[in-house]
């Protein structure tokens, strides 16, 4: 537990951060600063929400709250790239339905679930705001575009090595 | 007429020298040096520029709601939580051009008298924040932000906000909430954010579109904004075109030109794609009502519809929608309606806050309800249950998730009954792979 620490970088980047907001406004920076700790440890454990609460100064369930309402936060290990697929109206009508099928039987898993090496996660999301380039899906900060069954194979070749 | 999206292919233009070589900034240099924010906010109002998130409030009153108590800081923040399905235009915008959305801060910012201001961005657009983020660096080493900015005694610190997957927050109290480090509730209003906002201050919250427009009135002048555009629907729009279209993507166009332009015309969609017939459109974001091929052409009374804010209501919801944040969604015949409404009310069952009984129950039935239908197992009760319980959420709500979640599956019910009775009727036939109902005599037919 106790290694849960930032490094000496980011925290310089936490006290930045901090300094956007006025003088005991400090909890506004609690999304910012989950993202800075997903990115570093992975996802959200207990141990991680509490450090962030202390961070901040504000009470651990603070913490909980936002990162339970937000959907971005993995709350449970999650794999190496967690790939989150767009499953709303717009992909679907360029044919999101079916390569999101392909993904799942590439990878033998269904959404939620992690493949047995731990490389993979997939994660069904709500509209990712690139409609006109659809199917979509994003892993980290990247968005794939345009999806078709030989990208996400390529994709995922990619990715494996 | 292109105004935001004149110079968005140059290349480098991401950059602040190729941005100020084609004419940038040009807007803070004259708002700051030669105008009193009054004024700016007069040219603003002189514009009749509507917000552009999806509402279409005008801006300038907007701004004129502000309190300016003494010595109580206001706040601009700007509303760049762009999740409205089928909307991407913002997402384009400041992709390709950061420093048009930071000029308009600027400006913006200004007229209201903010000394610190933020762009409240949605988290999963985390590389489009490193854009900005950069681009606002810039704009610092050039003066154009922090204090005194070119020796005009303003001062200006700009941040960005990441937010953390939560539709909910594109609703601007609920955006305010999420940014003071809180879940996404929207709150009660009164008070209104232009009294008690962020931190209780008095705040505007504009959408990123919105506010980029004001530097272009800053520095042509509200007439010559007003002078584009037809009635009320002033200025140009950006339109997130996606779909069963040739050429999806993001247009500026001036508003006023006709629907059938837009989905035609190769300046734009560029028409159906090829050996497809035209079917529905959701005209404004997943949450305005769906319209048949008929009904979004042409109006009631047989006028061309066109793409403006009056006449794409025109007909009320009986026979019209809404122009919305110009989402504009393309469907051709293969396309299920049941499907696509699924995709929706899963949507908003998923992204209610569960504040608001109606929202967070009614949002789950609908859901359920029409998934029943879709999978083949529904009752011809189903149908008009779903018409109840959209009634029973829209408008008992604290926010307008409500109403968003409730028009789209009351407007498939209205304008495509006998698909989803086929479903109930036939349910062996509707739960084929790409099996579709075909309406005997509808345009779109094969």
């Amino acid at each position: 537990m106790s290694n849960i620490v930032f490094p000496a970088e980011t925290l310089d980047l936490v006290k930045k951060i901090i300094a956007r907001y006025p003088e005991g406004k400090q909890k506004s920076a609690l999304l910012p600063i989950l993202h800075l700790a997903q990115a570093e440890w992975k996802w959200c454990s207990p141990e991680v929400m509490d450090y962030v609460a202390s961070l901040l100064s504000i009470s651990p369930i603070e913490v909980y709250e936002v990162a339970t309402f937000y959907t971005m936060f993995h709350l449970e290990p999650v794999g190496e790239h967690v790939i989150e697929y767009c499953r709303t109206g717009p992909c679907c009508l360029m044919g999101g339905v079916e390569v999101y099928d392909h993904l799942k039987k590439r990878l033998g898993i269904q959404t939620g679930e992690t493949t047995k090496d731990g490389k993979f996660t997939i994660k069904e999301v709500e509209c990712l705001a690139a409609c006109g380039w659809g199917p979509v899906f994003q892993i980290r900060e990247k968005y794939y575009m345009h999806l078709t069954n030989e990208k996400v194979d390529q994709i995922i070749d990619e990715l494996s090595k | 007429m292109k105004i935001l999206t004149q110079h968005i292919d140059v290349p480098g233009i991401e950059t602040i020298d190729v941005f100020m070589k084609n004419g940038g900034y040009k807007a803070v240099e004259k708002a700051l040096k030669s105008m009193t924010p009054d004024e700016v906010t007069e040219e603003v109002k002189k514009s009749g520029l509507r917000g552009r998130g999806g509402a279409g409030f005008p801006v300038g009153m907007k701004w004129s709601f502000l309190a300016k108590p003494e010595g109580v800081p206001r706040y601009l923040v700007c509303n760049a939580d762009e999740s409205e399905p089928g909307t991407f235009k913002d997402h384009y915008l400041m992709w390709k051009t950061p420093h048009t959305l930071i000029e308009g801060m600027i400006v913006s910012s200004f007229a209201l008298g903010a000394n610190t201001s933020y762009i409240y961005v949605r988290g999963e657009l985390m590389y489009v924040i490193n854009i900005l983020e950069k681009a606002i660096q810039e704009a610092y080493d050039k003066g154009l932000l922090g204090k005194n900015i070119l020796g005009s005694g303003y001062d200006l610190d700009l941040f960005v906000q990441p937010g953390g997957g939560a539709y909910i927050c594109g609703e601007e109290t609920a955006l305010l909430e999420s940014l003071e480090g809180k879940r996404g509730n929207p709150r009660n209003k009164p008070p209104f954010p232009a009294v008690k906002g962020l931190w209780q201050s008095p705040t505007v919250v504009n959408n990123v579109e919105s506010i980029s427009a004001t530097s272009w009135i800053v520095n042509n002048g509200g007439d010559a904004y007003a002078a584009i555009g037809v009635g009320r629907s002033t200025g140009t729009k950006l339109i997130s075109a996606s779909g069963h279209i040739k050429k999806p993507g993001v247009y500026e166009i001036p508003l006023g030109i006709t629907v059938e332009e837009f989905i035609y015309s190769d300046e734009y969609c560029g028409g159906i794609r090829d050996g497809h017939k035209l079917k529905a459109v959701v005209a404004g974001g997943s949450s305005v009502p769906i319209l048949s091929a008929e009904n979004i052409l042409t109006t009631e009374a047989g006028e061309k519809r066109l793409m403006t804010y009056e006449s794409l209501s025109e007909g009320g919801f009986a026979t019209g929608t809404m122009l919305g944040s110009g989402g504009f969604i393309v469907m051709d015949e293969t396309t299920c309606i049941v499907h696509n409404t699924l995709t929706f009310a899963r949507f908003y069952h998923h992204e209610s806050c569960g504040q608001c009984s109606p929202c967070r129950e009614g949002t789950g039935w609908m859901d359920k309800v029409i998934k029943r239908i879709e999978t083949g197992k529904g009752r011809m009760e189903d149908i008009d249950l779903l018409v109840d319980v959209a009634k029973k959420i829209e408008g008992n709500t604290i926010c307008p998730l409500g109403d968003a979640a409730s028009w789209p599956v009351a407007a498939a019910i209205r304008h495509f009954r006998d698909e989803f009775e086929w479903h109930v009727t036939h349910p062996e036939e509707a739960t084929k792979p790409g099996a579709v109902y075909m309406r005997p005599g509808a345009s779109w037919t094969v």
